[in-house]
């Protein structure tokens, strides 16, 4: 379906490209500019640990890595990121609560770091869909 | 040059309600069939400003939209910083029907979003008779709490950042960003504590699972239309709740989440016109008969 274009690249690509597309986003980092945190994305199982300063994504390290600390952590398989991901992602597939409600993502750790930025969290995580976006 | 005025206009209606006075918001544009609008919970009759603007509803219908009290430009009553607020079901109908009748507006139309969209139900259940059509978008007889609503109401997390944060997930992705963003606006403009309030009566107060039975659509029809992406209020929820009232009509909107008439207004009037169409339809043939 042309409208919920899929990525032409796959997840764990992606998610590679986060620190681009987020500080390449002025308005969005300037929604993060308080936010100096470590978070964690699992996607399959494997783990990506986001270190984020003031806003922008300072680094990001694929796992294993033991003994690395974050404050909150979004875990999900590899089609759910990717339906996720998505240009136009189909119903309940499309927000993060929604895929949490429906037990495609689990959100784990401090909830306080996460809901104070919420919106600039969300699109943080949602970042990657403007590569599919690119595709269309 | 003219000013580019919209056909809108707001006033203030003092009501007196659970026993307190109330100095109430609301605006209007049309004529013709009232049709009293009911904003979603934590919002304000902002909602309803592209159904007030589009000629095809206004020129058969009177929109009507008012704050609740504590909502919007509604002042909250005196004494409320000593109080946390909490909707209830019947301070709700009371307020419906207490401002429908200073109003004076006849057994009007009935359009309510989410927590409206629940009350729609409470009204088919008590005062059908009262209402020539009720339409709930979002509507379900019960929702289990999904999420804590705490965090909506603390004072180390902004109350209207957080409310925006949580809600925007239920706009669907193919809505416009200039909408999706007044959408959120107004979630972030809610006075503290207003929208966990609403929550209280979405969630705990008004459970109609057990008297949905009760609405005969034979008084007054009942229409429920729902987005596809809203997972709050799924389609599923309202067809379980359509599933025990003979004669509903439900629908399942393309493209939409919870906010409708705000996130997509383009998109939603491709809906709700056709039931509007419907009701004036039914209407003429009444006058006929």
């Amino acid at each position: 379906m042309a409208q919920q274009t899929a990525m032409a690249v796959g997840p764990l690509e992606a998610i590679g490209r986060l620190a681009e597309l987020v500080n390449s986003d002025r308005s969005l980092v300037h929604r993060g500019r308080y936010v100096t945190n470590d978070i964690m994305i699992e996607i399959g199982n494997v783990s990506h640990y986001v270190r984020i300063d003031k806003g922008q994504i300072a680094s990001l390290q694929r796992g294993p890595l033991l003994m690395h600390s974050w404050s909150f952590a979004i875990r999900g398989k590899e089609q759910a990121w990717r339906t996720f991901w998505q240009a136009l992602p189909p119903p309940f597939f499309h927000d993060i609560f929604a895929l949490a409600k429906r037990g495609e993502f689990r959100i784990e750790g401090d909830y306080k770091s996460l809901m104070t930025n919420l919106l600039y969290y969300k699109d943080v995580i949602a970042a990657p869909r403007r590569l599919a976006k690119e595709t269309c | 040059m003219a000013a580019k005025l919209d056909p809108i206009v707001g006033r203030y209606v003092n009501l007196s309600l659970q026993g307190r006075e109330h100095r109430v918001y609301f605006e209007e544009a049309g004529n013709g069939i009232p049709l009293l609008c009911l904003h979603t919970a934590g919002a304000d009759g902002r909602q309803f400003r592209y159904m007030m603007t589009d000629a095809a509803i206004t020129d058969h219908f009177r929109v009507i939209s008012f704050d609740l009290p504590w909502h919007g430009k509604s002042t909250p009553p005196e004494g409320w910083q000593n109080e946390e607020y909490r909707l209830t079901t019947d301070a709700y109908i009371e307020a419906i029907r207490t401002f429908r009748d200073a109003l004076e507006l006849e057994r009007p139309v009935v359009l309510g979003c989410s927590i409206g969209g629940r009350i729609v139900l409470g009204l088919a259940i008590r005062h059908a008779a009262e209402f020539r059509a009720l339409i709930g978008l979002e509507a379900a007889a019960h929702q289990t709490g999904w999420y804590d609503t705490d965090w909506l109401h603390r004072p180390d997390v902004h109350g209207g950042e957080v409310c925006a944060g949580l809600v925007s997930g239920l706009i669907a992705p193919q809505s416009p960003d200039t909408s999706r963003w007044e959408t959120l606006w107004q979630y972030m403009q809610g006075g503290p504590g207003v929208f966990k309030g609403d929550l209280y009566f979405y969630r705990v107060d008004s459970d109609l699972r057990s008297e949905i039975d009760k609405i005969d659509t034979r008084d007054c029809p009942l229409y429920l239309l729902t987005g596809e992406y809203d997972f709050s209020c799924t389609p599923e929820d309202t067809a379980a709740t359509a599933h025990d009232i003979r004669g509903a009509e439900i629908t399942v909107m393309k493209e939409l989440g919870h906010f409708p008439m705000s996130e997509n207004p383009r998109q939603f009037r491709t809906y709700i016109i056709p039931v509007l169409e419907k009701i004036r339809a039914r209407e003429v043939s009444c006058e006929r008969r």
